[in-house]
Parts: structure tokens; sequence; C-alpha cells
């Protein structure tokens, strides 16, 4: 099955490749080729005719005459053109447009990952889809707002036409030493993989940790203080408080802060071609009636609910190489990490059989990018999940404990013919669901336009 | 929840044993290339401090904010970079994250080296399927020394704003710089007369300022649109192209990939030259002077 996705891929791509050329006839391309040589030469003709009387005209010239021209024409800066009419103040908008074609092996309706149950918003995020689909549609507008604050939203308009709002945060531009404070919804700085955007992700999915533990990424309505040390080596601290209310928190109605976090993270270069980025960060959420659907010990599905404390430690590290720091040609990176997430506090059994619930468990990933030549690249990612020690008190009898180690493994091929546009290839094999291996291809486009993005590293 | 208490308060006493801490006595300035900061050099001398965010082995389009360049960005005085867009895929990160009130644009730590020449290549019709095209006209305005000429009035300037007890040092060392500068400017039009006309192929449209200043004719380049790698088909194109009106050398910049502009010079038989772009491009750039010291030199030896 594997093997035949792959060549229906591989003829679509190559189709697509051939297309524009297919499009004209030999005999047509050899006339257009004579038309073109025919006009070329007439007009190299009459440039030499022209370059040659533009010489006469130039030693006729006194020397003088051509100094003074020279001065005149860079001396004289042009007035720069004063941007006018109500639109002058318009913010940057960017637009990225994604699309997916998925072929897996099994039916994505019972997808989970075994011993790691995900409320139903979280799981339709992360679980892959069959066929074609739009990917996420993201639209940016950012600006500074004044002269103390920078203001950008980004939207996320999904292929089931929902829209979410992924970030929409003020920002801080004039606080002294080093501090920012952003305000708003916002990606939350844990971890490195969970600020980037889906746009720049080397794979097409999140990783299998933080789809896990995060149900892909966290972001949180709320407040973030950053500092960053003035050092030579870059050391950046951070502490949010926040709402809470993306899993592995929940919705709930109360005062005071739903999440908390804080992170830290250390990097710097090696000589000119090695660059690195450390991190360590925690995220406490606190959820309140946490609700989810898991297969009971009978066999049937049951709801459950958790009210209790959760705590998220990530580890990350990442690790560039370019030759002499030009990554244009080639380039190779490195990034893991690790993610340990323990929870505590009580669950109340298919809404009825209350009981207590403490859970360790963990989860990382690996994943090395090669760009090989100019736009191409290649990736390989290896993700692991241990679903640890799981005790549901009163309900040990009622619930599956599985001793099952989640595992993925994906290998993709981009292409990157501008910094606008991407075109990727996936393969993986994923055994999230403890007994079924899903063996899946992607083809994806991603591209943006309008303001030209900055990234982060 | 403790924990993360008294991590949040040992956060806040970090910041604040920052806000304490004195400032310091030289003028911090990160330059995004490194012609900026030869240039910064000549004009700040011992009063200054210079790092540079980038090399010249690197495609100063395509930089990453990485975390160096972000400690950088913190403690930096004074940004000083080409601007026209050069810097955007890169530099916007470093003022939102690092921090730092004094480099914002508008502020007087933000220095672009673009605002005080003439740019060339402004395009009418901006659109990116005309390739990686700056709103603001070509960046590349470095190889022509005499916009070194006109940025280093303005940055004088604005090393005295940034650092007021030192105006008279800066402005001192921009005269003594700029009439070394005329001078040298002169001598290399004179050593350079020969090249007047001189039909050239570029790898990339970095050099438009460089020919504008010495009368260098760019008959094609190698890349079919800006920041487009050449393509097999387009080098071929070029190669028949140079048959009808033969060129004296491809040019390229040091960072640029070799294999396009070796292919072309193998078959056209007209020597690859590789110009040094910014200071630190060659043995011989070791600063502004050698910069187009060795620019000229290399272009005369290619008509040899």
């Amino acid at each position: 099955m594997l093997k035949k996705s792959f060549m229906v891929a591989a003829v679509a791509c190559v189709a697509i490749l051939l297309l524009p050329q297919a499009a004209f006839a030999a005999d047509d391309i050899t006339t257009l080729r004579q038309e073109l040589q025919r006009l070329r030469d007439s007009y190299e003709q009459r440039i030499t005719a022209l370059e040659q009387r533009l010489a006469q005209a130039e030693r006729q010239a006194t020397a003088a005459v051509v100094v003074a021209a020279k001065a005149e024409t860079i001396a004289a800066v042009p007035p720069q053109s004063a941007p006018t009419g109500a639109n002058a103040f318009n913010p940057n908008i960017s637009l990225i447009l994604s699309g997916l074609y998925g072929n897996l092996s099994r039916n994505p309706a019972a997808y989970q990952i075994t011993g790691f149950p995900l409320p139903n918003d979280p799981l339709a995020d992360v679980r892959p889809r069959r066929g074609f689909s739009l990917g996420e549609t993201e639209l940016g507008i950012s600006a500074n707002v004044d002269q103390l604050f920078y203001g950008a939203m980004n939207f996320s308009i999904h292929p089931d036409n929902t829209v979410s709002t992924e970030e929409a945060f003020v920002q801080t531009t004039t606080l002294p030493a080093g501090l920012t404070l952003k305000a708003g919804r916002y990606f939350s700085g844990i971890g490195y993989f969970n600020e980037q955007h889906a746009h720049t992700w080397d794979f097409v999915d999140a990783p299998l940790a933080y789809q896990a533990f995060l149900g892909g990424q966290f972001n949180n309505d709320g407040v973030q203080m950053r500092w960053v040390a003035a050092t030579d080596t870059f050391l950046e601290i951070g502490a949010e408080v926040g709402r809470g209310a993306h899993y592995p928190g929940s919705g709930r109605n109360k005062n005071g802060s739903g999440a908390s976090a804080i992170f830290a993270h250390a990097g710097g270069d090696v000589g000119m071609s090695h660059s690195w980025r450390g991190g360590l960060s925690l995220l406490a959420t606190a959820p309140q009636d946490r609700q989810w659907n898991d297969i009971g010990t009978v066999g049937t599905t049951v709801s459950n609910s958790f009210t209790g404390s959760s705590k998220l430690w990530i580890a990350d590290g990442v690790w560039k190489w370019a030759p002499m720091g030009n990554a244009h040609i080639t380039h190779f990176k490195l990034q893991g990490e690790y993610l340990r997430r323990i929870e505590n506090g009580n669950l109340v059994f298919n809404d009825a059989l209350p009981g207590s619930y403490a859970a360790t468990q963990s989860g990382w990933y690996l994943q090395g990018i090669y760009q090989f030549a100019p736009y191409w690249r290649v990736g390989l990612r290896s993700d692991r999940l241990a679903t640890g020690a799981v005790d549901y008190g009163a309900n040990n009898a009622n619930l599956l404990r599985p001793g099952y180690a989640p595992a993925r493994n994906a290998l993709m091929l981009d292409y990157n013919p501008s910094e606008f546009s991407r075109i990727r290839l996936q393969f993986a094999q994923d055994k999230s669901l403890q007994g079924v291996t899903d063996n899946q291809v992607f083809l994806q486009y991603q591209m943006s336009l309008g303001a030209h993005g900055a990234h982060k590293f | 929840m403790l924990s993360i208490k008294s991590l949040l308060t040992g956060v806040m006493c970090a910041a604040l044993a920052v806000f304490a801490t004195p400032s310091f006595a030289v003028v911090n300035i990160l330059a995004c290339e490194p012609e900026w900061g030869a240039l910064a050099q000549e004009l700040g001398g011992d009063k200054v401090s210079i790092y540079n965010a980038t090399n010249a082995f690197q495609d100063p389009h395509r930089v990453q904010a990485k975390p160096s360049l972000l400690a950088r960005a913190r403690s930096a005085d004074l940004l000083v970079c080409t601007g026209a867009q050069l810097e955007i895929g890169w530099l916007p990160i470093l003022q939102q994250q690092a921090g730092n009130a004094k480099i914002q644009s508008g502020q007087p730590g933000y220095f672009e080296a673009s605002q005080f020449v003439r740019m060339l290549e402004v395009p009418a019709r901006v659109d990116r399927a005309l390739g990686d095209i700056h709103p603001g006209g070509n960046p590349h305005i470095q190889t022509d020394p005499r916009n070194i000429g006109l940025a280093a009035a303005g940055l004088a300037k604005r090393l005295a704003e940034v650092d007021p007890a030192n105006a008279a040092f800066y402005q001192g060392n921009y005269k003594t710089f700029a009439a070394r500068w005329s001078a040298a400017i002169a001598n290399w039009e004179r050593e350079a007369a020969p090249l007047k006309g001189m039909a050239i192929v570029v790898h990339h449209k970095a050099f438009v300022y460089l020919e504008n200043w010495l009368g260098l004719r760019e008959i094609a380049t190698l890349e079919p649109k800006p920041g487009v790698e050449p393509t097999a088909v387009h080098l071929s194109e070029v190669l028949a192209q140079l048959q009808r009106q033969p060129a004296r050398a491809v040019v390229r910049s040091v960072y640029n990939d070799a294999r396009g502009s070796q292919w072309l010079s193998e078959r056209a038989k007209i020597p690859v030259v590789v110009l040094p772009f910014t200071v630190g491009g060659s043995e011989q750039a070791k600063d502004l002077f050698g910069l187009y010291g060795d620019t000229v030199n290399k272009l005369l030896a290619a008509l040899k």
C-alpha cells in the first residue's frame, strides 16, 4: 500500500513539474526560438550602433563636464517621498495558504494515542486526515501601535470553516533593562517547538509528544514577562500567568490564574558555523473537569473527568550548522525535546465514580533537517512516548493502564523554490495506537504572501 | 505552585539587579553588515565597541535571528544597518525580542545607511513574481564607495546624537575620514579607468552601484530572477547570449554558490572574478580601503 501511494505521489509530482513544458508542441518551440533569435539579433545590432555613437559623444565631451555630472548623480539624495492618504498607516498583512493530501493505511476515525487520552477538541486537531484537505490558512496582521506598544494577530482558518484566534497580543517595545511585557493570547514561550507557527514546521504534523501533552501547541490568554540578560551569551528568562483554557488545562470559572509557566533559554555561537539554543520550561495548569472519552476495562466507551494539577517539564535543545554561517546552500539542524508530565488530583469515572488520579508520563522527539542543495531539504524525525506510572486509585479496576510505548517515525523531503513557497512530501509510520501500524503519505504545500515574515531561530 | 512563585521572585530580583548595572563607557554598536562595522570603527575609534552580525561569507538576505544576535541586540546602543528591507527576514525579530528600547525603528539607535544614498533599481511594480525584489530599491549600496562617504556623514551625526559627550570627537574623525576617502576614491577611479565599458555577467544583481560607479556594463545575470539560483536552462541562454555579445568576466560575491559562474567561465572562456563584496570578503579587504582597492584590482586583473 505504501509503495503504491508513493508511486501515485511521485507520478503526481512529476506531472505537475512537467505540465508547463508539455503544453507547447516541439514545433511551436522551434518557431518561437527562431523568432526570438531574430528579435535579439536586430536589437543587438541597434544597441551596438547606439553604443558606438555614445562612445563617440563621450570622447568629445570635456573631462570636467564628466566629473561634474558624476558628482551630481551621487551627491543629490532625493527627497524622501512622504506617504500620504489614510491608508499610509496600514499594518503588515500576511497570509499563509496551505493544502494537504494524505494517504493513510488505517482509518483515522479510531485514532488515539494509547495511554494519552485527549479531550475531543485537541484530539480532532491532532487526528490525521485522509484524502485532500485544505491546511491551516493563517491571516496575520501586525504593526507598532504607538511609541510604546507593538500589536499582532494571527487568525487560523480551519478546513472545516471554523476560525480560531491563534494569537492576538500587544507587547511593549520600550521597557528598560531587557524586559518585554506581552498581554493577550499568545503561544507560550515554553519549549522550542511551542512558539513556532505551523507554516514554519519542518514536518506536516507536530511532534507526538506535543500532541499528547499539549494537544499540539499551548496558547494562553494572559500576561507574559520576558527578560533578556545583558550578556554576550544569550540568556532569557520568562514567566507567564494566564487563563489556561487550552489542554492540558481546561476552561474554568474562577478568579486568578489557571496556568502559569516559567522558562529559561540560553544560546550562542561556536565559531562561525555553529549556533545553538537550549532551555528548560515548566508549565503548571489547574484543569477543572477536564473531560475525555476512554475505553473501560469492560470494553465500553466511558466519559471521564479530571480536576487537579498538571505540571509539564520540557527540556529543549537545537543546534544548527551552516558552513561559515551561510545557510543558503547547505545547512543542518538538529532539534530535540524531552517532555515529562506529572498530574495529581481527582478523576470521576464515567461521570459517576470518583477516585484519585496520579500519573507521571514522558515523551521525546529528535529530528534532523539537512539542506543538501539550494531549495532542497530532507528530514528525519523520531517520536517516542512512555505511558509511565498511572494510578487511578479506586478506579484502577475500571480503567485500562496499558504498558505501551507509542512511537512514530517520519521522513520528509521538501522543495522551497523561494522563501515564500514550500512543497513537501512526507512518509510516516505511526504506531500511536496500540496494535495498529498506520503508514502515512502526505503531500503538502505551504505558501505565504504579503508582508515578508521574519522567523525565529 | 510554590516553586513557580519562588522562581518568579528570582526573576524579578535578577531584573532589579540589572537596573543597578552602571551604563557602559563605550557605545555598543551592532553592525548588520561588516562594511558598516568597518565604517563605524573609522568614525568611532576607541569610543565604540563593534559586533558584526554577519560576515562576508553569508548571504545578507538569508540570515537568522540567532540567539547570539539577540544577546548583542540586547546591549546595543546603536544598530547600523543597510535598511531598504535587506534585513527584513531577521532584524524585526531582534527588535521585538531583545527588550531594547534604544534600537527600535525611529529611534536614534537605529541607523539605516540606505536613507543617505540615491537608491538604484527602485521597482516601478512590486510583485514577488519578479523574484526577491526590494520595494525601496537595490539594497547592495556598499559596492559604490561614494555611498560609504554619504553614509559616513549621516553616521557621524548619528553617533554624536547617541553619544553627545563625544560629538566633537566623531565630527573630527569624520573630517579626517572624508578627506582620506575622497583621495582614495579619486585614486581608485584613476586606476579603474580601463574598466569603463567593460562588459560583465553577474551572479546576483548585487553590483549595480559598482557598475554605476566604474561604468561597467552588466549584460546578463546568472540568476534568472533576483534571489533565484541559476538554472541549467538559463545558464545555456546566457552562454548563447555571450557568443553574440561577449563579456570580459563573470562576477560573483564570495558568498554565492561557485558552480554557476564556474560552468559559464569554462564554456565562455572568460575568467570568474570573485569580489569581496564587503569587508572580510578577501584577504586584502581587511578594511574599507582594502575592500575597494581589492575590488578594482580583481576587475583589472580580469582584463589582462
